[in-house]
């Protein structure tokens, strides 16, 4: 495979039907997001926050592909796995506010989120964790003839996971597609100042088909997704993806990006992969006047949503 | 049957009851394990049941966990205890967690099996037991078998536990030798105490090759006529409160014997919930633990270090007031 530059959206976008449905869930991301952060500065959201904002298309145009017996995990930026795979945003709103209703009571919080009715192992706190997630379920899936989704950053790349955890999946055929979402910073450091080589490189070591592909293009991201998911489901083993994007936002709530290159935000909100999407499909107006409105509901029922009563009998341990 | 023996037939018998079950490690497989658990298992269950991995225990505790979110019931091998750092992200941060944050949407049903323990001349970082890392964790639980028949019960049960289990081997007993029956046996109970020897004078309370000590040591406190009481707690996490209770009650006072150092030990754990919940019951308590240095290699040195049967015998001759004269 061949490494493909940043550029335009591909031209061969899907029917009007299915690019609206990958433009739906890239602006419900985006505007889940900005919500967040809203709430975030109210005070409603506690802890901290790790915002998806610039990177959508990856999310949305991988798990677009994926079917019933597929799996992900994603990473502490995981809002945007999550919502890309169908996790129901009133639920996720509700567990960023520590509500009762949240998708794990509460539980969980932002970055802990586990949803398995829609396919998501988890979103995991630890850098590198998605991807030992999801060359776990890429053994359990084989069976089953499923693929396991693991996403994370260009920061986890230097973690022993990624090196033992791919070298396992390829040793062992697993169908386990990984996808380097290398937005060029982790955490607040620039990626070339701490990743020895080129990222997809790695893989490549490993035997592991790669490809570097723009991921601010989602059909592009779909097309790239869809060959490797369906290699892995043949049973001709893993794949690496390194999809090159952007966050728009800062790592986290504390961080407020300054370490940036003058210009450098600027220039990647030109290819901002909502913008690219809509200037494809046309009129998105009925689609984004839905979203408005499916935002401006959920922030007032997770607002009205109960806190989660402390359990004195919770338990430690699964019955049985 | 000898104690790895026991292992063995513990996972085959799960392996074919289950086909959920998967057991994988380095060198299990072809090899049969380096502590020779396992031999036979892939003739007999085929390479997409029991596997080979590369060294590798970040991928190894991964994959377990991944797995068994996904519907498999991973038994994994983390070769020595000493080993078990590299997997406490999968074990502590995910696995362990993973039925509380998801608010109950599942558990995750693996068991990693490890060998543990001093005297075998392994030296600092191949010899440890290493208990109190993992103690503290909600939702894991901690299996330390001290015979065979238990070892294949609790083995049983751990597979069978929809939640993580950690079970912990001691190198000294996988040649130990006990007659368990034929055939299969039943699973154990998780979390269940056995008292191994009546007494009335004390309670010395241990797991795995210290049950052993223990039983040695009360041999030679009968003849002092002390009558020593010896608790096998079998399961650290979660501990048979009630069976440290009931024995206290008969006895006043505990002696705790871990094989490990005594800041953070378990052993601490079980004063403390003598302390709280039967004090009105208690006369003494204290701990037998190793030295606070790491282990040493020399066999002198080592087994100065370990709390052996005479040593835990002179620390309750000591702490119940029998002068040496009293013997005389």
């Amino acid at each position: 495979m061949s490494r493909t530059q940043a550029s335009k959206a591909s031209e061969a976008a899907p029917d009007r039907e299915e690019a609206l449905e990958l433009y739906r869930r890239m602006l419900l991301i985006r505007r889940f997001e900005d919500t967040v952060q809203d709430l975030f500065l109210k005070g409603e959201v506690h802890g901290t926050t790790h915002l998806y904002s610039g990177q959508e298309a990856v999310a949305v145009g991988v798990c677009s592909v994926l079917g019933e017996h597929d799996r992900v995990a994603g990473t502490y930026r995981g809002h945007g796995h999550a919502l890309a795979l169908g996790v129901e945003a009133q639920g996720l709103l509700d567990e960023l506010l520590g509500r009762a209703t949240g998708v794990c009571g509460g539980r969980a919080g932002s970055m802990n989120v586990i949803d398995l009715e829609h396919r998501l192992i988890g979103c995991f706190g630890i850098v590198g964790g998605s991807i030992a997630a999801a060359t776990g379920a890429a053994l359990a899936l084989k069976r089953e003839g499923g693929v396991a989704v693991a996403f994370f950053g260009d920061g986890a790349i230097n973690q022993g996971y990624f090196h033992e955890c791919l070298n396992f999946a390829r040793v062992f055929r697993l169908p386990a597609v990984y996808v380097c979402e290398n937005n060029l910073y982790g955490e607040f450091t620039p990626y070339e100042q701490v990743t020895a080589g080129e990222i997809r490189a790695r893989a490549e070591t490993l035997d592991i088909p790669s490809q570097t592909i723009d991921g601010n293009d989602v059909w592009g991201v779909q097309t790239a997704a869809r060959e490797a998911v369906q290699r892995a489901r043949a049973g001709e083993g893993p794949c690496f993806i390194e999809a090159l994007t952007y966050r728009f936002v800062g790592h986290s709530r504390s961080d407020p990006g300054r370490y940036r290159k003058p210009g450098e935000l600027d220039s990647w909100r030109e290819r901002d992969p909502l913008i690219r999407a809509r200037d494809a499909i046309g009129d998105t107006e009925e689609v984004d006047q839905a979203v408005e409105a499916q935002i401006a509901q959920m922030i007032e029922n997770a607002l009205a949503a109960p806190f989660p009563s402390p359990d004195p009998n919770a338990r430690e341990y699964k019955d049985g | 049957m000898e104690f790895r023996v026991a292992i063995r037939d513990a996972l085959a018998e799960e392996l074919e009851r289950d086909e959920r079950v998967v057991v994988f490690g380095e060198d299990v497989a072809a090899a049969g394990g380096v502590f020779v658990t396992t031999p036979g298992l892939l003739e007999r269950f085929g390479p997409d049941r029991v596997f080979d991995t590369p060294i590798s225990e970040l991928a190894l505790a991964g994959a377990a966990f991944g797995s068994a979110v996904c519907g498999l019931r991973p038994v994994i091998e983390i070769m020595f205890g000493d080993f078990l750092p590299l997997v406490m992200d999968s074990l502590v941060n995910q696995a362990s967690k993973y039925w509380y944050i998801s608010n109950e949407q599942a558990s995750v049903p693996l068991v990693v099996r490890s060998a543990v323990g001093a005297g075998g001349r392994f030296g600092a970082i191949h010899s440890q037991s290493p208990v109190t890392w993992f103690h503290a964790v909600p939702g894991l639980k901690l299996v330390a078998p001290s015979t065979p028949a238990d070892a294949k019960a609790l083995l049983k049960a751990a597979v069978r536990d929809d939640n993580p289990v950690l079970f912990l081997e001691h190198k000294r007993l996988y040649s130990m030798k006990e007659d368990v029956g034929g055939g299969r046996s039943e699973a154990g109970e998780l979390g269940s105490a056995a008292v191994r020897r009546d007494g009335s004078d004390v309670t010395l309370v241990s797991v795995m090759k210290g049950v052993h000590d223990c039983l040695a040591a009360a041999e030679l406190l009968a003849e002092d006529g002390i009558d020593a009481e010896v608790i096998d707690l079998r399961t650290l996490r979660p501990l048979d409160r009630a069976a440290i209770a009931e024995s206290l009650a008969k006895t006043n006072r505990l002696a705790a014997v871990e094989e490990g150092p005594r800041t953070g030990g378990w052993a601490g754990e079980v004063l403390a919930v003598a302390a709280e919940e039967s004090l009105d019951d208690v006369d003494d308590l204290w701990r037998i633990t190793t030295p606070e240095h790491p282990i040493p290699y020399s066999p002198s040195l080592e087994d100065a270090f370990l709390p052996g049967a005479e040593a835990i015998a002179e620390s309750v001759r000591a702490r119940l007031g029998f002068a040496v004269t009293a013997r005389d």
